[in-house]
């Protein structure tokens, strides 16, 4: 549970582009008649990303106008869910699991780095805009741990060291590769799978390469 | 050990492609249309018979609870509602299945919500699985286009669509009556029960909510029969079982195990030992981090299923097997996911919202020992005053893991007490 204040600055407007009003239609879609509400988490997530990674009062007031819900529903929806954030963040937005299966690998290390290097708090904004750190609750990539989730992507099986080199290389624009940061495949243990070695061929290609990419095999 | 002939999840570590060719190959959608032609109390009795229980951490027989929807129509559709929302700590199985498998969730989609009498099926994901929902849509956009769901699904007649729900983060929202809240487009709280999803749920609706993995390993029952699921593992307590092992182990991994391993054999055979060495294991926590902790001797000798760790007061939850070695500050540890249950508590009942958090706060003060013997004591008579007082369990699930922590580790809680208070007449010298 997270409590936050709601406040409206007049200046700011918010209406989705027509691009992202025919996606949140589609999310619409999804639910029978008169139960476009069920969209709310959806809409928001799209007001989000159009309003540059957090959603502000006004988005909130266009998204609950859209699904003809009552503004404070809406409002209401985006304070009780912690992926909503309700105060500008950085363009990479890094979040340290810090619950007991990562915590039991060094997660604590991981949010010292984040905090030292970028001379920040928690929940603060580096001063390029570029980056904020927050800890959140458990991700579920335990097996993967620690790990932290930044923007979409997901860094696993990390290092204090590895961290650093992540957000150096983000600074600088640089790709990243995602998931386990030690080449290791998914949620197989280190050194290969001990087993499903014995699985009829599936006639795919072992994608070894796909070291959890995000691209897919 | 297993035999790989025997797991379902073949593509567990995502080595081969997840989409339909491959999933195919891995023999899922293999005569869907046949296994739906066993009719709804056909599969339903299956699915009874091999004794499956719910993979989401209750272990409720799933035939049973499939067997609670109304069996004729009343008029109101009938919703299937799978619950992808993991987010217990510990666990990170159905991820495996969404990312590498999703073809095999959505085959256990159709044939459950047929046996349901559904023609709809959300699939609710954990918003911080961005990666997972994709593949999950896309997998979908893929079964439809080969008529393997849509309006005559494999070929049965039988009109069905899957949609995917993302949720927002919100651990609360994997229960399942604040899951239907959070899907109609409000705060995920929970709703009292009875009346229980079958009779009302989605919308008003009859609705099952049910884990993914329960889901998945459905199809593969019914083809292969509930005779070869049954034999696998002890009675009550059958078939295979995704377990995630994390924390102070050499190769912390996700593997599909016979149900009833014995928790050292799958910490070494799998996870590559404790860190250390055994003699090195302080505690586990073997089913996610809702069930208390188990001390290093019971961790010999125990049986990973229900009933084995039931009587050793745990349970086996999720399967997330938690490993913490000597070197692990255990009452910290606890005091992290007291914090846990802090933070995810919705706020609705009382003794939750305000028990959660005095109870983190009494444990932060254990970890330095800034306590009174007595409050040992009072800490635990408060987690039987939160548990079984809340509409949800997450009340039971914030008050066991202290509990289990008071039960084996009360010496080392006492110590730090007394230890603490010496270093302050020392100081005060």
């Amino acid at each position: 549970m997270k409590i936050t204040s709601y406040r409206r600055d007049p200046s700011q407007e918010f209406s989705f582009t027509p691009e992202n009003l025919k996606k949140a239609k589609v999310f619409m879609a999804r639910y029978p008649d008169g139960r476009q509400a069920s969209a709310v988490i959806s809409l928001l997530y799209i007001a989000q990303a159009q309003n540059g990674g957090w959603v502000s009062p006004a988005a909130i007031e266009h998204v609950a106008e859209v699904l003809d819900m009552a503004p404070v529903r809406v409002h209401e929806v985006s304070t009780f869910y912690t992926m909503f954030n309700l105060k500008p963040v950085g363009k990479h937005l890094i979040q340290v699991c810090r619950t007991t299966p990562c915590w039991l690998r060094g997660a604590a290390d991981l949010t010292r780095t984040c905090q030292d290097k970028l001379g920040v708090g928690l929940k603060e904004m580096s001063e390029d805009g570029l980056f904020t750190v927050m800890e959140v609750e458990c991700l579920g990539a335990c097996a993967n741990a620690p790990m932290v989730q930044i923007n979409d992507d997901y860094y696993e099986d990390l290092t204090p060291e590895r961290l650093s080199e992540i957000i150096d290389d983000l600074r600088d624009g640089k790709e990243v590769p995602v998931g386990p940061q030690t080449g290791r495949q998914g949620s197989a243990p280190e050194g290969g799978p001990a087993t499903l070695t014995d699985v009829p061929p599936s006639g795919s290609k072992r994608a070894k390469e796909d070291t959890g990419t995000g691209k897919g095999a | 050990m297993l035999q790989d002939q025997d797991r379902i999840f073949t593509n567990l570590y995502g080595l081969h492609d997840w989409g339909l060719k491959g999933a195919r190959q891995r023999g899922v959608w293999d005569g869907t249309k046949k296994l739906l032609e066993l009719g709804r109390d056909g599969i339903v009795q299956q699915i009874k018979d091999s004794q499956l229980r719910g993979r989401g951490g209750a272990g409720f027989p799933a035939g049973l609870k499939w067997s609670f929807m109304p069996k004729e129509n009343d008029g109101r559709p009938h919703y299937l509602v799978v619950n992808a929302d993991e987010s217990e700590p510990g666990s990170c199985k159905d991820r495996e299945i969404l990312r590498n498998d999703p073809h095999r969730l959505l085959e256990g989609c159709l044939v459950a919500g047929f046996a349901m009498g559904a023609n709809a099926c959300y699939i609710y994901i954990r918003g911080e699985y961005v990666l997972e929902s994709q593949r999950l849509e896309a997998a979908i956009e893929q079964a439809y286009e080969a008529g393997l769901i849509g309006k005559d699904a494999c070929g049965s007649g039988w009109p069905y669509d899957i949609y995917v729900h993302r949720g927002a983060g919100a651990y609360i929202c994997g229960e399942e009556t604040a899951l239907l809240e959070s899907m109609e487009g409000k705060k995920g709280q929970p709703r009292l029960k009875p009346p229980f999803p079958a009779a009302m749920g989605l919308y008003g609706c009859p609705t099952t909510v049910t884990n993914v993995e329960t889901i998945a390993v459905s199809p593969e029952i019914l083809r292969r029969g509930a005779d070869w699921w049954a034999a696998l593992g002890r009675p009550n307590n059958t078939g295979t079982k995704i377990f995630s092992i994390s924390g102070h182990v050499n190769t912390p991994c996700n593997v599909e195990e016979e149900m009833g391993i014995p928790l050292r054999d799958l910490i070494d055979t799998h996870a590559g030992g404790v860190r250390g060495g055994w003699d090195n294991l302080l505690a586990v926590i073997p089913g996610g981090s809702s069930v208390p902790c188990i001390p290093k001797p019971t961790c010999g000798s125990v049986r990973m299923d229900f009933d084995s760790l039931r009587d050793v007061k745990s349970g086996l939850g999720t399967a997330a097997v938690i490993v913490m070695d000597k070197s692990t500050d255990i009452v910290a540890a606890i005091a992290n996911l007291s914090h846990f249950y802090m933070h995810e508590s919705c706020g609705q009942c009382t003794p939750c919202r305000e028990g959660t958090g005095w109870m983190w706060r009494v444990m932060e003060r254990l970890v330095r020992g800034d306590a009174h013997i007595d409050e040992i004591d009072s800490l635990l008579e408060v987690t039987h005053e939160v548990e079984g007082h809340t509409i949800c369990a997450l009340g039971d699930a914030a008050a066991w893991p202290i509990q289990g922590l008071i039960r084996h580790f009360r010496p080392e809680l006492e110590k730090r007490i007394l230890d603490a208070k010496k270093r302050g007449q020392v100081a005060a010298e």
